[in-house]
């Protein structure tokens, strides 16, 4: 259950073709995000998986069975929308009830399942309010809840947490990630926000312009980014990527080192800069760099704090391993 | 969302709509066509299948033709007149600070949901009757002559009528377009230093032009098709023959199909022309 | 707006619009008055206002006319029935344009309005001749189905505009819950957009009522609603300004009532959006 194949999947609106031949595999139990900036077709992807959208050539598999030409309600799936799109007229049972009246289940099948859903997502107190009276985390819920009663093979979450404010936004990500832990059912999850896509996701999918950079583990794009663009979307903030003499020195066109990867001394060091801001978290320091000759800005993490001061000089030293070299391609150097 | 599945049930449902539409455009519309160039008249026993553009021409030589032109023309033009300008001062005067708004924008509203009939007999017997109406008892206690509107100025009487059921719209319309406009720029225009007059011709007219062509274009659509208030007054006697009712007369009541149906044709298209302008309006619109 | 109004401009310009307003009131008040006067009062010079003897003795001398309750019960019919017919018709292509919309969308929806504009005089002959010969000559069935096609492209449009503020989301997500299509127009579509439909009826029985070309032209005595009966009115039969106000109050009150809660309604759907 929960096995999703994409197989030279394209989609073309009109004349513009937003994905070219994709394939991907997506294996049950997995949890894994859609990555990628603005416009980069994972929505797109998204909704080619629920049937939303027709692909215009290849086909989608799931759980070995040809889905392609199937509408949205035939293929088992369950969605989670970004502005939850809640029944507003209904009240959070009868939201719930939804699917399971599409289906044709009797009054106490539907009651035992809402009740048991409402239970483990804290909506019990609810059920008899309508969407227009609870606060957003409720609502995303209760679009949850809508989801779970279905039992599909594979949960779709399209940027849920987006409407969020950032205090929310931390609690449901803990939530939605015990509740793959329980359910241990596919979950294939949309978002822009690559801290959401590193600590959620089992694997990772980066995309582009509707094309797949990178699918990996989180900790596998982090240490082996397979181009300049995944390992710049990946990590924040940014890896620092170095080209011309300096890269040459490496062999590679460009070599890339992250900020947390630069160790810091005022007296010496194998690259020499003059301090802009630093920024003072506490926790950790971000300090931008200037006038390396080797890019216009470069970005350090130190943890704990250290003394410097705008305009100070500061000596930066790559640990050793951690540089990544990019040919001119842009590809991956091993 | 577009998927095929939807993609077909959509054209399944808006299929009804659309037939239904095309045979009632079509096939009625190809029967006055085809009858435009026939002879017929049932009354007489005279059927000639085809005669050619002879009903055209005679309709469109006739003098009652060019009087029917007038004569819509006078009565569009006179309600407009009326309706625009009055629908443009009710409209700034409603949106003035007062108590009780809401009251008075139902009795300004009211005359439109009135049917035409009721109005017409309302209008004709208990104000204009020159003998019972209350305009006339208006004359007598200014110590003048009753005016016997509908005998002596029956188009006038006609407009006044329908004026009258359609202030309402364009007030309503105009009221709309008023409250959209920026108070910002008017209070701008009077720290400058403009007088009311001028904020009134520079700022406020050009903003209402757009509405006012709507309602000129959608009225007039209405307009050219007023039946019923002539029917009930003076049955299209006294100058008040629209070429509506002419149409209809040469149908109905004299029973020469062949001519009226040429009649009709040609109100068709004049009609048309007028259409084409609102829907190039009404198309811009639906482009946002 | 940091100025403050003075009140005395307020009460000029409250006098001012409640001269107009009342003006224009005036016919119907005038109307309603001497709907309850004497035929001998209603004719009086001068005129009374509101001190007469007010008596019901019209109401009930026009509801005992044998045509009245038929009148009304046709009305009724014809108003009711063309809507509902019309709503029928049109939801199913509301809802595709508004939800599935293609390169002609927009092109069907300026046509349909384009049928509106056809000027009745040019179909009458055609219309009378089919009606004579399909039999339904002065049946409500006719004028159920004359009426509903001529609102039809306004209640198309209305419905069409109140579905475009239904988020498409709310729609997909009860597909993806399995509902068919039936079922998301039924469970999902209706009830979002039921204050839109109700206002589209409203409006709807209102224009139907009140249309006084084919009401006229295609009845004689069987189908007749309160247009034709009015109608009647016309040839005058010695004094009869009393009764005519009555039958006019009867005929015309219950669509004030609608209308005074239809304004809004009135502009969107009569002016296709060209206004906002």
């Amino acid at each position: 259950m929960g096995n999703i194949s994409l197989n030279q999947v394209t989609k073309s609106f009109g004349d513009v073709q937003v994905i070219p031949p994709l394939d991907l595999d997506i294996n049950e139990g997995e949890f894994v995000v859609f990555v990628g900036p603005s416009g980069c077709g994972k929505s797109t992807l998204l909704r080619l998986i629920a049937g939303l959208e027709d692909t215009t050539s290849g086909h989608i598999s799931i759980d070995g069975n040809d889905a392609t030409q199937l509408p949205p309600a035939k293929r088992g799936l369950a969605m989670v929308f970004q502005s939850y799109a809640l029944y507003p007229h209904m009240s959070v049972r009868k939201n719930i009830a939804f699917p399971l009246r599409m289906a044709g289940l009797d009054e106490a099948a539907q009651t035992a399942k809402i009740d048991a859903a409402a239970k483990a997502l804290n909506l019990t107190d609810y059920l008899d309010r309508k969407p227009g009276q609870l606060s957003g985390g409720q609502r995303q819920r209760v679009a949850i809840g809508r989801a779970i009663v279905r039992e599909p093979s594979a949960f779709l979450f399209d940027e849920p947490l987006s409407n969020l404010d950032a205090a929310l936004r931390v609690g449901m990500r803990l939530e939605i990630m015990e509740l793959h832990e329980k359910l241990k059912t596919t979950m294939i999850y949309v978002t822009h926000d690559q801290v959401e896509a590193m600590t959620m996701a089992d694997k990772i999918v980066v995309l582009q312009a509707g094309v797949i950079e990178q699918v990996g583990s989180p900790l596998e794009l982090y240490h082996a980014p397979r181009n300049k663009f995944v390992a710049g979307f990946i990590g924040s903030p940014k890896m620092n990527q170095i080209e011309g003499p300096e890269a040459a020195k490496h062999d590679a066109t460009t070599i890339g080192i992250r900020p947390e990867h630069l160790t810091v001394s005022k007296t010496e060091g194998m690259w020499k800069g003059r301090v802009g801001v630093a920024e003072h978290l506490g926790s950790d320091t971000f300090i931008h760099v200037h006038d390396t000759g080797l890019m216009d800005m470069m970005t350090v993490r130190i943890t704990g704090d250290i003394e410097a001061r705008h305009g100070d000089t500061i000596y930066l030293t790559p640990v050793a391993d951690q540089m990544h070299r990019f040919d001119e391609k842009g590809l991956r150097i091993a | 969302m577009a998927t095929a599945h939807s993609k077909s049930a959509a054209r399944m449902m808006i299929a009804p709509a659309v037939f239904v539409l095309l045979v009632w455009m079509l096939i009625p519309l190809c029967m006055t066509l085809y009858f435009s160039f026939a002879d017929y008249r049932p009354m007489r026993g005279i059927f000639e299948a085809w005669i050619g553009f002879k009903n055209y021409e005679s309709f469109l030589t006739s003098s009652s033709f060019m009087k029917s032109l007038l004569t819509t023309l006078w009565m569009v033009g006179g309600i407009l007149t009326i309706t625009i300008t009055g629908g443009v001062a009710m409209a700034l005067l409603l949106d003035k600070p007062m108590f009780g708004q809401g009251i008075v924008r139902i009795l300004v509203i009211a005359p439109f949901f009135v049917m035409p009939t009721v109005s017409a007999l309302v209008w004709k017997n208990m104000f204009f009757n020159v003998d019972n109406g209350l305009f006339s008892y208006a004359y007598e206690f200014f110590g003048a002559q009753p005016f016997d509107f509908l005998s002596q100025a029956p188009l006038l009487s006609i407009v006044i009528i329908v004026a009258w059921q359609w202030l309402p719209f364009a007030t309503l319309i105009l009221l709309t377009a008023v409250q959209s406009l920026d108070s910002e720029k008017l209070e701008a225009a009077e720290i400058d230093g403009a007088p009311a007059f001028a904020r009134f011709r520079f700022i406020i007219l050009p903003h209402l032009s757009r509405a006012i062509t709507v309602v000129i274009l959608i009225q007039t659509i209405f307009l050219l098709s007023i039946f019923a208030e002539i029917f009930v007054t003076t049955n299209g006697a006294f100058g008040t023959r629209t070429l509506t009712y002419l149409v209809y007369q040469r149908v109905l009541e004299s029973q020469n199909i062949g001519l009226g149906s040429a009649g009709g044709i040609i109100a068709v298209i004049l009609a048309n022309i007028v259409a084409i302008f609102l829907m190039r309006i009404v198309g811009k619109n639906l482009d946002n | 707006m940091a100025r403050a109004i003075t009140t005395q401009k307020k009460v000029m310009w409250t006098a001012l619009a409640w001269a107009f307003g009342l003006m224009m009131f005036f016919p119907i008040m005038w109307t309603f008055l001497t709907s309850f006067k004497t035929e001998a009062t209603a004719i009086s010079d001068p005129p009374v206002w509101f001190f007469f003897d007010w008596t019901l003795e019209n109401y009930a001398d026009v509801q005992a006319r044998s045509n009245y309750p038929k009148a009304l019960m046709n009305s009724i019919i014809i108003a009711v029935g063309s809507t509902l017919l019309g709503i029928l018709i049109a939801v199913p292509a509301a809802w595709s344009m508004a939800f599935v919309p293609s390169n002609r969308t927009k092109d069907i929806l300026l046509w349909m309005l384009s049928t509106k504009m056809l000027p009745a005089v040019g179909v009458l002959y055609p219309l009378v001749l089919l009606a004579k010969w399909l039999g339904v000559m002065d049946s409500r069935v006719l004028l159920v189905v004359v009426l509903m096609l001529i609102n039809l492209p306004i209640i198309v449009w209305m419905l069409y505009t109140y579905f475009r503020e239904i988020p498409g989301e709310i729609l997909e997500a009860s597909r993806m819950d399995g509902a068919s299509l039936k079922d998301e127009i039924l469970y999902v579509l209706t009830p979002m957009a039921l204050p839109g439909i109700a206002s589209t009826i409203l409006l709807n029985i209102i224009l139907a009522w009140n249309e006084a070309f084919w009401t006229i032209l295609l009845t004689t005595v069987d189908a007749a609603p309160l247009t034709k009966f009015i109608a009647s009115f016309s040839a005058p039969e010695g004094l009869f300004y009393a009764k005519l106000s009555a039958a006019s109050m009867l005929a015309v009150a219950p669509i004030l009532i609608m209308g005074w809660f239809s304004q809004k309604q009135l502009v969107r759907g009569l002016t296709f959006g060209a206004v906002k």
